[in-house]
């Protein structure tokens, strides 16, 4: 292409010449660059015309493809289920020691409301009251009428209530899928599980969470799809657990008493087999917490893990445990137990005012002396007291893997003086949870070692450091084994299973501070079976217990808790897989005869 | 002869006005055009009961007026084909201004309509919405700025019509009508890529546009979480877009039969934005892709029309028309098979609406008239690689 001059000068001077007009020329010149400019636009219109209508044409065909995706592919009927609509996987099952389930899921549906697309709202409200007969009529009809678009009417349905829903026909309700967490075992453990509720809600699923138990501690790993579904064993053995609690059941109910707590711990490993507290609840259906009342009268206050008692004179084997270790005294040393016995201008009295006189420790212990204990623990002295009781565990919450266990802390003196020292021996101003205790008689029934208490399956024994010698260890256990055939706790002996027990009957504190009931007590018994070679703790607490049938109510644990432990004891160790060690029936006696 | 040399006969065209439109107009996009005014009462039939029977009146209260503003639409259509390319300017010209004032009125003298955005005209027998008829006004004032700067010593017109868009996309972004607002920007922006934008700029627009939006997608959550939510395959089915997709679905191929469809019952803009669902659900993807086709037709056929125009005001205009067109019919399935996030869009020609479907037709008929058959310099263009 030739480049027009902007003036073609040479033109326009050779026009001069001649006197032509040279704007001709120049008009000209720009008529001819006009065009050109004019005709390279074009071409560029052109190319760019092009891109425009391809593209115009791609994105068209880009919808249409897209149409016949969407056209190909399956409605989603019914229309709550869209495909990769779950917010989680499945949340991992709870199974016992022996693999048997505890906590599972179920599918099932919830029930929202359209209100806005309802047929017959008035026939919707009548029938659904009929099938939820907790629902409220004039509710109900006041949602229903309102503005709202949508609303819950139930978060889960059974099947048979599924079909009732149903089969009304009412388009404006509808079902979403859900899936439920369920305790197959009802009231089984209850405290143990907890619960669960719903977290994150929409209308095709929902997120289960644990609210309480192991299923809140443990609700990060069990919703943890890494898992694989893989199911959390526990330590508890689901036939002993409801051995237990049908005993517990009966005796609270026989003991008149207000509620009951047993821990059954594997001495070994620290393994809680059984763990029970009643009144209990139903996992499947956890009440409200209160709004009134004293938390601990609630049926989902935990008295085995969460409850801090007084524990009495089960406490009296700590401190002879620790005086023989330190060999400030050996089983048979003499203690004069006579009043009268003060410190820090406070008298230490026996029980009922009794006295013993000058008694072994042994002696001591079979006859729960308060006066003896005292003077072991003095000479023990507040420190050493403090280091051994801490060793066992009795500073701390128990660590027990339910979220309840954090609120276990025991109770301890402000101020640690010789009066507590003398106090604590016998199991006053210290209030621990009756999981403690049994961590520290499993200390004592394992030879020496501590134990932590878990709720997890363990595959060996978990020994923690030692805290006294094997042979105080089996000093300790000859004096429980005698308190059970010669002192307190007579009733405590179960034909074979050699029971070793201590016992223990506390005043319960007012609650407004200010002294003692004086009758109302927390009776327990410590125990470990069998003490030849102890395998099993079991601690047994009764709320305020009162045995009736003599002339005047009869509360020490003796009377109380010691009975109901028996009874346990008798059911569970077959079930443990313990055999009875039967002595040998005497030979009658062969009488040589002759006449 | 002479009468005429001397102005006292006035010179007639050769041809009279009709056949010669005939000969002229696409006939190919004019039957296209037709089809889908046929398609819009054909879907009004199945998608307007419902809403008549929601306002208590005669179950096809809706198709009739539509048919009746259908009717008036081709008249508009017809007559502004007939025009000349420079007549057709100076009236697009007269009614831009109408429609530029109407527009900066609005917010005084127009009604919600308890929308919550002001866009109309209550005349009380119908609605006029201004912007529908500022949008043909605009690409064909814009188009005759560009071209008149691509003069020697043109003014600056591609600056002015730049000012001008901004202008209009502020008073409609302050409805708030963005869908609006961006077609208008949209429409500029395709007349000044066809006008000759340097591709530089283009290049550093884009890069501008894939930089801010990685950007915003990185700091923004807001942002992200929009994108996310988007891009996502789970939709709530008891939103628009779902209720859209389902009945898509639902429809298949052959659809699930004339008058069965079930999602005209619960979408309040089933008439409208989403009658595009309607007919995938009544008339199943068959009608869909013919919808479909016939747009692209349109579109298409009107630019490779355009790409032999001489005339730079014509070829900018037209393109303008063309692709504003295409665009709001593609912005509106788009969102119904969710390509696209949601946006309330006419589909042109089909959806229900008295001043669309009027200002439509206008537009369709300013874009007939531009792409008529004239004399390009054929013999020049053959020429070409031998002169010059």
């Amino acid at each position: 292409m030739i480049r027009t001059p902007l003036r073609p000068l040479a033109r326009i001077l050779e026009a001069r010449q001649k006197g032509e007009n040279p704007d001709a020329i120049v008009r000209e010149n720009l008529r001819i660059r006009h065009e050109q400019m004019r005709d390279r636009a074009r071409n560029r219109a052109e190319g760019r015309l092009l891109v425009l209508g391809v593209m115009f044409f791609c994105a068209f065909s880009v919808i249409g493809v897209r149409m016949g995706v969407l056209a190909n592919s399956e409605p989603s009927e019914p229309r709550a289920q869209v495909a990769g609509a779950s917010i989680i996987a499945q949340r991992a099952d709870i199974v016992d020691r022996r693999g048997r389930i505890l906590a599972t899921n179920m599918d099932t549906y919830s029930l929202y409301a359209h209100p806005q697309q309802m047929i017959d709202r008035e026939k919707a409200i009548k029938e659904l009251v009929r099938i939820f007969p907790e629902l409220n009529e004039d509710r109900l009809r006041k949602d229903f009428s309102g503005p709202r678009k949508f609303l819950w009417v139930r978060k889960k349905l059974s099947p048979e209530q599924k079909q009732e829903v149903h089969d009304i026909g009412e388009p404006g309700l509808l079902f979403g899928p859900r899936e439920m967490r369920l305790y197959p075992n009802g009231h089984l453990a209850a405290h143990v599980l907890g619960g669960s509720g719903f977290g994150r809600e929409g209308v095709h699923s929902a997120e289960v969470v644990g609210t309480a138990g192991i299923e809140k501690f443990f609700d990060e790993e069990l919703r943890n799809p890494a898992r694989e579904g893989a199911a959390l064993e526990l330590s508890i053995d689901l036939t002993i657990q409801a051995a237990m609690e049908r005993v517990l059941d009966g005796g609270m109910r026989l003991m008149n008493a207000k509620g009951a707590a047993a821990v059954l711990m594997d001495v070994h490993t620290g393994e809680v087999i059984a763990i029970s507290s009643l009144p209990d609840f139903d996992p499947n259906d956890r009440p409200a917490n209160p709004t009134k009342g004293s938390p601990s009268d609630s049926p989902l206050f935990n008295r085995a893990v969460q409850g801090v008692y007084e524990l009495g004179s089960t406490f009296k084997i700590f401190a002879a445990s620790q005086a023989m270790e330190l060999g400030l005294v050996t089983p048979d040393t003499v203690i004069d137990t006579s009043p009268p016995f003060k410190i820090g201008g406070f008298k230490i009295s026996e029980f009922n005012g009794k006295n013993y006189g000058v008694q072994t420790v042994e002696g001591i212990m079979v006859h729960s002396s308060n006066r003896g204990t005292g003077k072991i623990a003095l000479a023990i002295g507040p420190q050493r007291q403090q280091e051994f009781l801490e060793s066992l565990g009795f500073f701390k919450p128990t660590g027990l893997e339910i979220v309840e266990a954090a609120g276990g802390k025991p109770l301890l003196p402000k101020k640690w003086t010789d009066l507590s020292t003398v106090t604590i021996s016998y199991g006053h101003g210290l209030s621990a949870s009756p999981l403690h205790l049994a961590a520290g008689y499993a200390a004592i029934a394992n030879g020496g070692h501590t134990v932590t208490p878990t709720l997890l399956k363990q595959s060996r024994p978990q020994l923690g450091p030692r805290v006294m010698s094997e042979a105080t260890a089996a000093s300790a256990r000859v004096m429980l084994r005698k308190v059970v055939t010669e002192g307190t706790a007579s009733f405590g002996d179960v034909p074979g299973y050699s029971v070793g027990g201590k016992t223990g009957t506390a005043d319960k504190p007012k609650e407004n501070g200010g002294g003692y009931y004086k009758d109302k007590v927390i009776a327990t018994f410590a125990t470990m079976f069998p003490t030849t070679d102890p395998k099993y703790v079991l601690i047994l607490t009764l709320d305020e217990p009162s045995e009736n049938s003599g002339d005047k109510p009869r509360r020490t644990a003796g009377w109380t808790a010691v009975p109901v432990a028996a009874e346990l004891i008798g059911r569970v160790a077959p079930l443990l897989g313990l055999r009875p060690e039967v002595e040998p029936l005497q030979q009658a006696p062969i009488v040589l005869s002759r006449n | 002869m002479t009468e005429m040399v001397y102005g006292t006969v006035s010179v007639r065209d050769s041809e009279p006005v009709l056949p010669k439109w005939w000969r002229t107009v696409d006939k190919w996009s004019l039957s296209c055009i037709l089809m889908l005014f046929g398609i819009g009462i054909l879907l009004g039939l199945a998608a307007s009961p419902p809403l008549a029977e929601r306002n208590n009146l005669d179950p096809f209260y809706y198709v009739q007026r539509q048919a009746f503003f259908g009717g008036l639409a081709l008249t508009a259509m017809f007559l502004t084909s007939l025009a000349s390319p420079v007549m057709v300017r100076r009236l697009a010209v007269i009614g831009f201004l109408i429609a530029f004032v109407a527009l900066a009125m609005l917010p005084f003298l127009g009604t919600d309509f308890g929308k919550g955005a002001i866009r109309w005209y209550s005349l009380g027998f119908a609605s006029v919405q201004p912007s529908e008829f500022l949008k043909p006004g605009f690409v064909v004032v814009a188009a005759w700025m560009m071209a008149a700067s691509q003069e020697i010593n043109g003014p600056p017109g591609k600056l002015w019509s730049f000012a001008l868009a901004v202008a209009i996309v502020l008073m409609l972004a302050m409805q708030p009508d963005f869908g609006q607002a961006c077609l208008v920007l949209f429409g500029w922006g395709v007349m000044y890529f066809v006008a000759g934008a340097p591709i530089l700029l283009l290049m550093g627009m884009a890069g501008l546009v894939v930089f801010g939006g990685s950007i915003a997608y990185e700091h923004s959550e807001h942002f992200a979480r929009r994108i996310d939510g988007f891009l996502s395959p789970e939709i709530d089915p008891n939103t628009q877009m779902g209720y859209a997709t389902n009945a898509i679905q639902e429809g298949g191929f052959f659809g699930v039969g004339v008058g069965e469809g079930q999602v005209k019952w619960s979408l309040p803009d089933a008439h409208t934005d989403f009658i595009i669902a309607v007919a995938a659900e009544e008339y199943g993807l068959v009608l869909v892709l013919c919808i479909l086709a016939i747009y692209a037709a349109i579109v298409v056929r009107s630019l490779i029309r355009l790409m032999r125009e001489r005339d730079p005001f014509i070829r900018l205009a037209g393109t303008g028309l063309a692709c504003m067109f295409g665009v709001q019919a593609m912005i509106n399935m788009g969102v119904a098979v969710r390509l696209l996030p949601a946006k309330g869009m006419t589909l042109p020609f089909i959806s229900y609406g008295g001043s669309s479907l009027i200002a439509g037709g206008i537009a369709v008929g300013m874009l007939l008239a531009f792409t008529r058959v004239r004399p390009q310099g054929e013999i020049g263009d053959i020429l070409r690689g031998r002169t010059r």
